[in-house]
């Protein structure tokens, strides 16, 4: 089982739209990713790595922009083929993501508590009095230590580091295959990051739902992450494990960029 | 004789800053809790802390932003606390701000002339015609070209808008500048370029600034001494090559050591269990010991006291911490 890959991505190019042409910033990018998994998508912005993690879930509009693949397979569902209603039913179940600034992703108007529950109602068919006994459980699992008092309250009455780890909580209610999280602790403390990464790494290695987190920080890749994708201009130009990447780096600009977060760190 | 106390520029002492708090037993939070630093002439303090440990609260306090429950702020030995508006306005030529959101605190239907003009003007500061001789120093001073001058906000990157709300802070001739987050909007390498130009500032003009951040390998290129804010109180201040080699609080050990660093092989990131602390319900004794690995069976009963663990006031070398640990 553990052989076939959670998702397996082949050739995947994305055009952005431009006047009258198109810009390719996503240039070719195959890769598989294990179950289980932690694998970066690193590069510096403007990349395409956020463009990768959009196209894989379908969220690049016609108006933007336009992406071909030879394969982009979920386990044995085929993405690419599914199209917008068969990928509703998947995002947030077989596949979800974690943006980088949770206060967007989440409701003004509702709890905490009902955005979270509604994920198992919708997914997993639960009844209500089922789907808050879910709720507090998964939030208890991301660890608050008082799920009743964050199911009561309402997004804006939570930190962002406490907003994040709601959005992780949301976005692995229905154990995904693949999480998708892009810049996730970006907006965050360093503190809070630390407690961030380690509660969704550690529950991706419980569920074996395998992550894909996309960052800019080689020091995140360094002690999270167990392999990783380098990008450079839409190009996939390294893809190693994450010991082997800082040992001895294939690409010269991996070994630029490497030298210059080694200059940067404290 | 000279004692540190005439030699300081800015002498925070027993600051209290309250908010009213509906919520609040007491209809009040207190959001900053008896802290006390300096900074001398030249100098640049650092305040580290993570989001609602009080830094910005204190930055605006000292600015006279914020009214002030107790305390005393005293800047060039006057104490800014209850001043009238006309003391304050004065003093106001010498303590100017810099914010973390230049688009945000630049006027949008000003041209960057007129932004750097408009404290010129209000001060009085030279001839007429000299004022656009001191804006175009200014200009300059930040690493600008001068054409940008009859442009507006919107027409620059946001590294060129920070440059701008630098030298509206240092037009008109500043002994500190507050600055609140100024770099945490830009990227990295816009970063450094603005920590570079501070350095530099600081070393040709002798102006001195208290730097607000949470981006600990921006402080450590640019600050003389750090102050680490936890829960509204500094748990720990010193010389900054003494905080980032040997970190007294259990807090300033945890913050370092959760900074992930670019080597698989380097111990891993340390996690700090629990939420930071509430101002709601803040707790008894000391304000770290629920997430503490080292708490000892005083700490949640008796707040620490201040103390200093090695170096001296007088060539402010004082290296201060607040924890049960040390009261040995």
């Amino acid at each position: 089982m553990s052989d076939s890959p959670a998702l397996s991505v082949r050739n995947l190019c994305v055009y952005v739209r431009e006047d009258r042409t198109e810009r390719t910033v996503v240039d070719g990018v195959s890769f598989d990713l294990a179950p289980g998994e932690v694998l970066a998508l690193v590069g510096e912005s403007g990349c395409g790595k956020s463009k990768t993690a959009e196209a894989i879930m379908g969220l690049v509009p016609e108006a933007v922009g336009r992406v071909t693949a030879d394969a982009i397979e979920l386990g044995d569902l085929d993405l690419a083929a599914l199209g917008e209603r068969g990928l509703q039913k998947i995002r947030g179940c077989e596949i979800s993501m974690v943006f980088q600034e949770p206060l967007t992703a989440l409701d003004p108007v509702f709890s905490n508590g009902y955005q979270l529950a509604t994920q198992y109602r919708r997914h997993r068919g639960q009844s209500r009095r089922q789907s808050r006994n879910s709720a507090r459980d998964m939030l208890r699992r991301v660890g608050f230590d008082d799920p009743d008092r964050i199911m009561r309250s309402y997004p804006h009455q939570l930190s962002g580091g406490m907003r994040q780890r709601l959005i992780i909580a949301m976005a692995m209610a229905c154990k995904p295959r693949v999480l998708v999280a892009d810049e996730p602790t970006t907006a965050l403390d360093v503190t809070t990051q630390a407690q961030v990464l380690s509660q969704m790494i550690q529950m991706g290695r419980d569920t074996g739902t395998a992550i894909l987190l996309i960052t800019h920080d080689l020091g995140i890749v360094a002690q999270y992450c167990d392999r990783a994708l380098v990008m450079r201009q839409g190009l996939m130009v390294e893809d190693a494990s994450v010991k082997t990447l800082f040992v001895s780096p294939d690409h010269a600009y991996t070994a630029t960029l490497i030298s210059a977060a080694r200059e940067m760190s404290l | 004789m000279s004692d540190g106390t005439q030699q300081m520029l800015l002498r925070v002492s027993n600051l209290t800053i309250e908010y009213r708090e509906a919520e609040s037993p007491s209809g009040k939070l207190e959001a900053v809790r008896d802290v006390s630093l300096d900074i001398p002439r030249g100098g640049i303090l650092a305040l580290v802390g993570e989001s609602g440990s009080g830094k910005t609260s204190l930055a605006h306090a000292i600015l006279q932003l914020l009214p002030i429950a107790s305390g005393q702020v005293l800047f060039q030995g006057r104490d800014l606390v209850g001043l009238n508006k006309a003391g304050m306005r004065a003093a106001r030529r010498s303590i100017q701000a810099v914010f973390q959101d230049p688009l945000a605190s630049l006027s949008p239907r000003r041209s960057i002339r007129q932004t750097l003009l408009e404290p010129l003007d209000h001060f009085a500061i030279g001839t007429k015609r000299g004022r656009s001789d001191i804006a175009a120093e200014a200009i300059e001073a930040v690493g600008l070209e001068k054409h940008l001058l009859d442009r507006y906000p919107h027409e620059l990157s946001g590294g060129q808008r920070q440059r701008v709300g630098l030298a509206r802070a240092l037009v008109c001739g500043p002994d500190l500048v507050v600055a609140d987050e100024p770099v945490s909007s830009l990227d990295v390498s816009m970063q450094a370029r603005i920590v570079e130009l501070i350095l530099e500032l600081r070393e040709r003009l002798g102006v001195a600034f208290l730097f607000v951040s949470h981006d600990l390998s921006v402080v450590r290129r640019l600050a003389d001494r750090v102050a680490v804010m936890y829960a509204g109180q500094i748990v720990e201040s010193g010389p900054a090559s003494q905080i980032f080699k040997s970190p007294a609080h259990p807090y300033t050990r945890a913050l370092l050591r959760s900074v992930p660093v670019a080597d698989p092989e380097h111990e891993a990131p340390i996690v700090l269990e629990g939420e930071p602390s509430q101002p709601l319900t803040p707790p008894t004794g000391c304000v770290f010991h629920k997430r503490c690995a080292d708490a000892l069976p005083d700490c949640p009963l008796h707040q620490p006291v201040e103390r200093a663990i090695s170096g001296t006031e007088q060539d402010h070398t004082e290296h201060r911490v607040r924890c049960h640990l040390w009261n040995s």
